[in-house]
């Protein structure tokens, strides 16, 4: 059980960042913090993904990207808004050009605020996202048996 | 030692083929779990555990099924059938040229399964495969080949108790395997069409489009795969079981020794070097053994 929690890959989309919680992303595969430990690997193909990460506050032209990455990945994934621009918008938030926030495109599950998120926090929200991968398979397991029972009745 | 080799007598063909399908898996994953873990190592970093990939195809087993066309997963079976049935083959003790054509096939319908998907990225994948395939299949028919030249026979089983080291008379068909060894482990310099590494795109190559259970087989087959081609490294130390442990754990860390310490090679560089080599180190010691054998 919770082969999910043992095995997260990750896939990253800077979705117009100012490429400061990027470099923090990245930060965190390096020896002194290594992602890897935990089995998490950059993969960079949203087919092999589990986990999307996505910094900056999206705007029209990201949007697109964005969704449709989303879209190939296979379930259950999960969606982390790395940094205070993906959050909330920040201070770019009443801007004409940004949509503000991961969550106006996606449903995102874990928020890891910070300018820039610090390599610690990325880790946390990552690891924390993994606990509702392993949940959001549970609960599709879930619903696919009340779905048979029902079948059967 | 040498009892293995008389319980392996005992068994019929069947168990001993049923063998390796159960306890290939165990060991191929092992052995990358450890790959990654001393990769990891080497790099200054912790690393994950060693139980890792076991972990990671248990995952993928458990992810949503996206096929982009219906016979994308079917090669991809097909690569795992036949890789296993020559490593079935080999550790049954059956001809070794079987074996090597078998693995050719399985080869192909891996190719064909980075080709049927209409990415790009798949397709250069597969094309660089292609490029590989054709860069280290003939050290691999000169292996066989001086295997036979001399044992005298293309039987895994006779040459496994050929009571003369294979290494000393073929030194240089050894040196030419290593070489493509490093091709078929996917090991950089030469892991242009798919690589391991958390690099990005272009490197996934061929397994760009699977996901899921499919890239799970894949990551199976190429445990078998590893465990047959270290059971024909350990052919060449067969005459004393003990040396030919210790030398195939030995080949496996220079792999990823070689790994660590190289970058990507071009395919041009990749193609030219590896038929040089092959033609330097394994055709020239075999035409040289012909000679003094005469």
């Amino acid at each position: 059980m919770g082969w999910f929690k043992r095995s997260p890959w990750l896939l990253h989309y800077n979705a117009t960042s100012c490429n400061g919680c990027d470099i923090e992303l990245i930060a965190s595969l390096t020896p002194l913090y290594d992602l890897e430990r935990f089995g998490i690997i950059n993969t960079g193909n949203p087919k092999h993904a589990d986990i999307f990460a996505v910094t900056g506050s999206v705007n029209e032209k990201s949007r697109q990207v964005l969704r449709n990455l989303y879209d190939q990945m296979p379930n259950p994934k999960v969606v982390v808004a790395v940094g205070i621009c993906a959050t909330s918008g920040c201070v770019f938030q009443d801007c004409y050009n940004v949509l503000g926030g991961i969550d106006k495109v996606l449903p995102v599950d874990v928020y890891v605020p910070g300018c820039a998120a610090r390599p610690e926090a990325i880790i946390d929200g990552v690891l924390m996202a993994c606990g509702i991968l392993d949940e959001k398979y549970a609960q599709k397991k879930r619903e696919k048996r009340r779905g048979a029972q029902i079948g059967h009745e | 030692m040498n009892g293995i080799y008389e319980l392996m007598q005992e068994w019929y063909i069947l168990e001993r083929m049923l063998a390796f399908v159960l306890i290939a898996p165990l060991a191929g994953g092992l052995l990358a779990g450890i790959d990654r873990k001393v990769s990891a190592r080497l790099q200054g970093r912790y690393g994950p555990p060693v139980m890792q990939p076991f972990f990671d195809v248990f995952k993928l087993l458990r992810k949503e099924r996206i096929i982009v066309n219906k016979f994308q997963d079917f090669p991809i079976l097909l690569f795992l059938l036949f890789t296993i049935f020559s490593g079935a083959l080999f550790f049954a003790g059956a001809d070794l040229l079987l074996t090597i054509f078998s693995m050719a096939l399985a080869g192909t319908f891996f190719i064909l399964g980075g080709f049927c998907v209409s990415s790009p990225y798949s397709h250069l994948g597969a094309e660089r495969e292609i490029i590989q395939t054709l860069a280290y299949e003939p050290m691999i028919i000169l292996t066989a080949v001086g295997m036979y030249q001399v044992t005298g026979s293309f039987k895994v089983a006779d040459i496994a108790q050929y009571h003369a080291p294979l290494i000393l008379y073929i030194p240089g068909v050894f040196a030419g395997y290593l070489y493509i060894l490093t091709i078929k482990f996917r090991k950089s310099p030469f892991d242009l069409s798919m690589s391991h590494h958390a690099h990005q795109e272009i490197v996934r190559g061929i397994t760009t489009e699977f996901s899921g259970p499919g890239l799970a087989l894949i990551e199976i087959t190429h445990w078998y795969e590893t465990v047959l081609l270290l059971g024909i490294v350990y052919l060449f130390f067969a005459f004393n079981p003990w040396l030919a442990l210790v030398m195939t754990a030995a080949t496996f860390l220079f792999e990823i020794f070689i790994d660590m310490n190289y970058a990507r090679f071009k395919w041009q560089l990749a193609f030219l070097s590896t038929w040089l080599f092959t033609a330097v180190a394994g055709a020239s010691n075999i035409i040289l053994l012909s000679l003094m054998q005469r």
